[in-house]
């Protein structure tokens, strides 16, 4: 089966300086992929390739393919791709308005829809980012209001609204509490089978929680990727025990 | 004898408090003195009433009128312009040599003098364009000379917008035009409109530009090609050719409590919008 | 692709300030350069004739009275502005700036036709009664200009001020320095440039100023030897005469303009160039 996302040789530098080098991977559908690593590893830089959110910065150079469905991701239509593979921050970003007109923000931008349309989405947005339940009666207040975790699924259903086929998030509870990191994976493995998740964790137990398969970056080099099962008992390269194990990072 | 540095200091704040004591005691002077004597003028038949005998009796509302339309038409056109400018700065280039030559542009019109504007609007629309003295030609001439105040104020507005909300709408597959108007300059609003209420509270105090494109016809405008007499030019030919000192405090007082309001009106909207923005 | 037509139009938009000037700038000298070619420069700049009817247009008594003018109002407003603006950075409780700054703002809303008002209603019998003579003098006109130019010396100045590292400031008060001696010292001289260049900011405003000064000035064409003589400024010139000018007496006027223009783009040039924040 051809995977969903593709990368080929990728390398990446910005401002001079060398983020990502010879990066190859492949990630299957309906997967929950974990991107590990230290900080400064390039898997933010990953992320925001694949999306091309990272061409918005001045002396970016790159060279390799990025593949989604087969077809590199610079030909494609760039609002396009950017519906088709979601991207949620690390800082929950709720836009200025109500919980309705942010859910509601995505599917307006194309303008197809009418009212009932909209509410439909909104509310089945919700439901998918298990937060209908908690604010299905303040749906006109203002999102800025909500707490951490719920601003940040709050920005997870805004991503479901517009029916991407990836979603990627990228270290989406590291100012969460349990709770809220919980409410949050459990959505993840609930919507496997609706979405391919990337997600980019400095949280090695979260990666073992939540993930079928895991790549381990380091300095802008992709070191392993395996299944999360091997990978956290059974690493092939010293550097990825030495970072599951605590002994770096 | 010397003087001992913290005794020096203490002798150097008495001496600057009075110097800013003093600049406040001129503001407040000048707008008790208006007030005084202006203050048993603000009758309705003064505000709501014709001018009679060329302004020595009778009302100003021709002059409020003018002053109305003026300042709008003059926001009219200055407003977009000025948006519009300051979104290119900011969202679709960075700087380079063309971003320095228009912003030396807005700068430098900027200081232009008043009377400069003045004789350009007369020379260019009211003589070659064919206007005429007429509330177009003022509100054209009032229009460029408020802009580079409207384009920096929007300017620092839209930069002052934090680049995640940006790229959350890029995020959803929102094209730049999509972010900049549904979420960019909503969000600038209150530093744009702050902007644009301060050019209105210049327009209002205008007067070189206007009697040079306006006129100073004491007639009700009826369109826009129309002559008017704004309140500053009425305060100004009153108060030179003596027609009525007490009306002219009247006229004095209205443009002073008018501009007032204008700028406490600017300054608690953004107040307020930035709080409900948090 | 619409973003790209966007793109463009807005492009378009962002030169028009810059046309502006352009087309400022070329209306008025279109009118004002065949006048000055045809009395020549020396006669026009040099000439202490102004007698439109003959066909004499010499502006040297104008242009030495806005000088003089322009300079008395920047000392004024300098002395006065600087001090304002030291204390309000400085001195003044925290609390209390934020309701003083506004307020001295709102001394730039008054209109100049009001500023100009209150100088012949209150300022030049005061003149006359201490100082004699008609009241309406250069020292009328500077001292109106000197409050009018205020607000935009004290904002730059409290801005240059602010612009100071307060590395130097905490490290001057670490070394045991007072607050004044800080300021004397350290905070001045490093805010220097942005100070200068609110002083020749204000200059430029001064020499702009039409209506009050047509108030407050007297108006003679006379070349001013005291402070306490009428005078006339080039701005004045304009706006008193442009009622009733035609011809080549109207062509004057936009010389005078241009002259005013140019001085004007010089003086901000240099206050561009000084501001300019150094390495």
């Amino acid at each position: 089966m051809a995977a969903k996302i593709s990368v080929r040789n990728l390398a990446v530098a910005v401002n001079k300086r060398l983020i990502l080098t010879g990066v190859d991977l492949d990630l299957e559908e309906n997967t929950i992929v974990s991107v590990i690593g230290p900080a400064h590893s390039g898997k933010t830089t990953l992320l925001r390739v694949i999306n091309r959110l990272i061409e918005a910065q001045r002396e970016l150079l790159r060279s390799g393919e990025v593949l989604l469905d087969g077809r590199e991701v610079r030909r494609l239509d760039i609002d396009v791709l950017r519906r088709r593979v979601g991207l949620i921050f690390a800082t929950p970003v709720p836009l200025p308005g109500t919980i309705f007109d942010n859910i509601a923000y995505g599917p307006r931008l194309q303008r197809r829809h009418h009212h009932h349309q909209l509410h439909d989405i909104v509310e089945s947005s919700l439901r998918a980012a298990f937060l209908w339940d908690e604010v299905k009666d303040r749906l006109s207040t203002s999102a800025l209001r909500l707490s951490g975790g719920q601003q940040q699924r709050l920005c997870i259903a805004r991503t479901i609204a517009v029916d991407p086929e990836v979603i990627m998030m990228d270290e989406p509870t590291s100012g969460l509490d349990p709770i809220s990191t919980a409410q949050i994976e459990n959505a993840m493995r609930e919507l496997k089978r609706r979405f391919t998740w990337i997600l980019v964790t400095n949280n090695v137990k979260q990666a073992a929680r939540v993930s079928d398969r895991v790549a381990f970056f380091l300095s802008g080099e992709l070191v392993e990727m395996g299944d999360a099962a091997l990978i956290f008992t059974k690493p092939k390269d010293k550097r990825t025990d030495d970072y599951v194990s605590g002994r770096i990072g | 004898m010397i003087i001992r540095p913290l005794a020096w200091q203490r002798i150097v704040w008495v001496a600057l408090a009075a110097m800013t004591l003093f600049t406040l005691v001129v503001l407040f002077f000048i707008i008790g003195f208006i007030a005084s004597k202006g203050a048993h003028v603000m009758t309705p038949e003064f505000l709501f009433g014709m001018p009679e005998r060329m302004g020595k009796e009778g009302g100003i509302l021709p002059t409020i009128i003018a002053t109305i339309y003026i300042t709008l038409l003059a926001i009219a056109i200055a407003t977009p312009i000025g948006v519009g400018s300051a979104v290119y700065l900011t969202e679709y280039t960075r700087e380079s040599p063309v971003t320095s030559i228009i912003r030396f542009g807005a700068d430098a019109l900027s200081g232009v003098p008043s009377i400069i504007f003045g004789l350009f609007g007369f020379i260019l629309f009211v003589i070659r364009l064919r206007m005429g003295w007429s509330i177009l030609a003022g509100g054209l001439s009032l229009a460029f000379m408020i802009l580079p105040t409207i384009i920096r104020t929007s300017e620092e507005a839209i930069r002052a917008v934090p680049y995640n909300l940006r790229e959350v709408s890029y995020s959803l597959g929102g094209a730049k035009s999509q972010t900049i108007v549904r979420v960019v300059l909503p969000n600038a609003l209150p530093g744009i409109l702050t902007g644009v209420i301060l050019g209105m509270g210049r327009s209002v105090a205008e007067t070189a530009v206007v009697i040079f494109t306006a006129g100073s016809s004491l007639l009700i405008p009826k369109s826009l090609f129309d002559p008017a007499r704004t309140m500053a030019v009425h305060f100004y030919i009153l108060a030179r050719e003596g027609l009525s000192m007490e009306r002219a405090y009247g006229t004095a007082l209205l443009l002073i409590v008018a501009i007032l309001l204008i700028n406490v009106v600017a300054y608690s909207l953004m107040f307020r919008l930035t709080r409900k923005m948090r | 692709m619409r973003e790209k037509l966007i793109e463009r139009g807005l492009l378009l938009v962002a030169f028009s300030a810059l046309a502006m000037l352009f087309l400022i700038a070329y209306f008025i000298f279109r009118e004002g350069v065949p006048l000055v070619a045809k009395v020549g420069v020396w006669h026009f700049i040099a000439s202490t004739h102004w007698a439109p009817s003959r066909g004499q247009f010499g502006i040297l008594p104008m242009i030495v009275g806005s000088l003089e003018v322009t300079i008395l109002a920047v000392v004024i407003g300098a002395t006065l502005g600087l001090s304002c603006a030291m204390f309000l950075a400085e001195f003044a409780p925290r609390g209390s700036v934020r309701v003083l700054k506004p307020m001295i703002e709102l001394l730039a809303g008054i209109p100049s036709v009001v500023y100009g008002f209150i100088g012949v209603v209150v300022l030049i019998p005061w003149i006359r009664r201490t100082f004699g003579g008609p009241g309406f003098s250069v020292l009328a006109s500077a001292i109106i200009l000197g409050i009018m130019i205020l607000p935009t010396v004290i904002a730059i100045t409290i801005d240059a001020l602010n612009a100071v590292p307060p590395l130097y400031k905490e490290g001057s008060l670490a070394l045991g320095a007072t607050r004044w001696q800080t300021l004397y010292r350290v905070q001045l001289p490093a805010a220097r440039s942005g100070i200068i260049a609110a002083f020749i900011l204000g200059m430029g405003r001064a020499i702009g100023e039409t209506m009050a000064v047509i108030m407050v000035a007297g108006n003679a064409l006379t070349m001013p030897t005291s402070l306490l003589e009428p005078v006339r400024t080039l701005t004045s010139n304009i706006a008193l005469e442009m009622g009733y000018a035609s011809g080549d007496h109207q062509a004057a006027l936009f010389a005078t303009g241009m002259i005013l223009f140019v001085i004007i783009a010089i003086l901000n040039t240099i206050a561009l160039v000084i501001a300019r924040p150094r390495t």
